[in-house]
């Protein structure tokens, strides 16, 4: 038998390391899946790894597919994270996307047919509010009522959806559309539409934005006082009371932040990739998020890594289907097995495996 | 608007039927968090045990192997869960959003083949006379073994925790891990068995969805009743009559709002389509408000005897 030992300190080896065992046992045992399901595992894991990148017929197309995607899984992510870092869970991350964009659709379709670029940062800004004020009812929820901001976090995203089915076939609806729901396409609208900033390179606005909160959560977390109060209220709960670090305060810190940058990233994806408000539009990057924010170690830096590997794994996904015929959802449990796999090997980075002595009689 | 099509015997009697998975599902997580132990990934086992129910209940022709075979993919799942939380110490947060994200891809990818398809469904208690009571008839004595089943299991599962000594040992090691081992009692095994119990129920509740209320498999079918059971059991106050109690009330709001839409009320169908999600969220918040009351005392956390 083996016994778990608890370490003096937390490994700082294995803190890294334990992604990349992950990442390979998800590969085994998703390569496994892929056998079950009648695919070469190894053909399979290949089209999702590697020839996204480097397969000459499909890198042209996929490789800056690999920013689109990752660029609002990071924007999410890095958010999501501080709160998870400081013991506040926002699951709701999808119902704040989806509201962000429905806010800096509205607030850009206000001026319609105006053509001045002047309304895309006002855009950006109302889905920051949008997505902001949709996580502030969990929060404020929380801090007054004692209310757990998981289940309430997570109603709001059911209670999103209906909200973004009402607004494509009724107050956003496009009026040149024939009756057909869905709003205006942005992204054919160059006012608001979110252009490359680089051509070719899938680099957009999104993609931007995402790098400078990966740098921002970084100071933030590592650099300046209040990032210090965060983490120690995660870590440290009753430590933090004493410090003069009141719970609601945090609370509301991670929601906004969180909300803020998930609106965000709703609007940008809308203006850009999406195109329009649709009922569909809800892409699940909110939940996704959540796994990148842990395969990051709830780190920036790492989350930015994390972010491009899942992106790639979507991508993959992608191309999996269409050439091997994989369905969609294979690549979905691929994820979730991802995370599972993580949170397993975690146990070797606050643990060390000893074979179990005998115990004496 | 015509209220006039919308009976009050039909309407508690659908009523019952929409809240069995719900409450179901809530028992289960109920007995898990009484053992100390939060399992957030009921909506993962729900649809895992939606699907298996009608794959297995498809090509076994019956429904009673479909509910079993539920029965066991709910607790396979939650095995999952168990050795993570359990023997590797993860997160109980992180682990059972892992389990549900992990849930609403394998049900996607095995439910693919069965879309569309039509599952044999559970006949109806032959209750002879009793069904032919006017109103209370219809109301208590026209379903299906499943609600009767679940009724009972509100009712052992109450008896079990107050009356016996197995649910006084499961108690003792929701309230405090370290006081129940040092008694010599088994902290690991109590709870795998009650996660193992309460994925079990989870799958349960997920396959009446699929067998009996819709019938039918769509991808994503349980549409966060996981998620309203997680609720309803912080509604309850971790206490098995008033799970059924909450189970009920959130079906009756269910029900309602469905009738409103096909009687064609003035009200906004996203709001009504909402509606389920927003009394939940009510309810907590009233339900915070007055403070939580009976909550145990070492829910999520993670045990490990040293030495």
């Amino acid at each position: 038998m083996i016994a778990l030992e608890k370490r003096p300190e937390p490994s700082r080896l294995w803190r890294a390391a334990t992604p990349l065992v992950a990442v390979a046992l998800t590969m085994l045992a998703g390569g496994a899946m892929f056998a079950a399901l009648g695919a070469d595992p190894v053909a399979a894991i290949r089209v999702i790894f590697w020839d996204p990148l480097f397969d000459p017929s499909f890198a042209a197309y996929a490789r800056p597919q690999l920013l689109v995607k990752a660029g609002p899984l990071i924007l999410i992510a890095v958010g999501l994270a501080i709160g998870f870092r400081s013991g506040v869970w926002n699951i709701g991350a999808e119902g704040q996307y989806i509201m962000g964009a429905i806010c800096g659709a509205a607030a850009a379709l206000a001026f319609y047919p105006a053509e001045t670029r002047a309304i895309f940062p006002l855009a950006v800004l109302a889905g920051a509010a949008g997505g902001l004020a949709w996580a502030m009812i969990p929060a404020l929820l929380k801090v007054r009522f004692g209310t757990n901001e998981i289940l309430v976090s997570l109603m709001l995203v059911y209670v999103a959806e209906s909200v973004l089915a009402s607004v494509s076939s009724g107050l956003l609806q496009n009026p040149d559309g024939m009756g057909f729901p869905g709003s205006r396409n942005l992204a054919q609208w160059d006012a608001v539409a979110n252009r490359e900033l680089v051509a070719g390179t899938g680099m957009h606005w999104g993609v931007g934005a995402a790098f400078v909160a990966v740098i921002a959560a970084y100071i933030l977390m590592s650099r300046h006082i209040l990032g210090f109060q965060l983490r120690l209220s995660g870590a440290a709960p009753r430590a933090a009371r004493f410090a003069g670090v009141t719970p609601g305060r945090v609370a509301l810190t991670c929601f906004a932040i969180s909300g803020a940058l998930a609106g965000m990233a709703g609007f940008f994806e809308v203006a850009g990739p999406a195109g329009q408000i649709s009922i569909d539009f809800g892409s699940f990057y909110g939940f996704t998020a959540i796994i990148v924010a842990f395969l990051g170690r709830l780190h920036p830096v790492g989350i930015l890594l994390a972010g491009l590997l899942m992106a790639l794994t979507y991508i993959g996904g992608e191309l999996a289907q269409l050439t091997l015929g994989l369905p969609a959802a294979a690549i979905q449990l691929f994820q979730g097995m991802l995370l599972f796999f993580l949170l397993a090997t975690d146990v070797l980075v606050n643990y060390r495996l000893r074979p179990r002595r005998r115990e004496a009689a | 608007m015509d209220l006039a099509t919308i009976q009050p015997a039909i309407l508690i009697a659908s009523l019952m039927v929409s809240s069995t998975p719900i409450l179901l599902a809530a028992l289960g997580e109920m007995v898990v968090e009484r053992a100390g132990v939060l399992n957030l990934g009921v909506e993962g086992m729900m649809i895992t045990g939606a699907v298996s129910g009608f794959a297995v209940a498809i090509n076994s022709g019956s429904p009673a192997l479909g509910f079993l075979g539920a029965a066991a993919a709910g607790a396979a799942l939650s095995l999952a869960f168990a050795v993570l939380t359990q023997f590797l110490l993860s997160n109980h947060v992180a682990t059972g959003l892992a389990l549900t994200l992990a849930g609403l891809g394998l049900s996607a990818l095995v439910g693919k083949p069965y879309e569309g398809m039509k599952a044999p469904t559970l006949p109806k208690l032959d209750l002879g006379p009793l069904a032919e009571i006017p109103f209370l008839g219809r109301v208590l004595f026209s379903h299906d073994v499943m609600v009767y089943a679940s009724l009972a299991l509100v009712a052992a599962v109450w008896a079990v925790l107050r009356f016996t000594r197995a649910g006084l040992i499961l108690r003792a090691v929701g309230e405090s891990a370290e006081a129940a081992h040092a008694l010599g009692y088994d902290v690991v095994r109590v709870r795998v068995l009650a996660i193992l119990f309460g994925g079990a129920l989870a799958g349960l509740g997920g396959a009446y969805i699929s067998l009996v209320r819709v019938p039918q498999w769509t991808e994503g079918m349980t549409a966060g009743a996981g998620w309203i059971a997680l609720a309803i059991v912080v509604f309850a106050s971790w206490r098995a009559g008033w799970v059924l109690v909450g189970a009920y009330l959130f079906g009756g709001v269910t029900v309602l709002q469905l009738n409103l839409q096909a009687a064609g009320a003035a009200v906004p169908v996203a709001l009504l389509s909402a509606a389920p999600y927003l009394v939940t969220i009510l309810v907590l918040v009233i339900i915070s408000a007055r403070g939580l009351q009976g909550a145990p005392a070492a829910l999520g956390r993670s045990f490990h005897a040293s030495g």
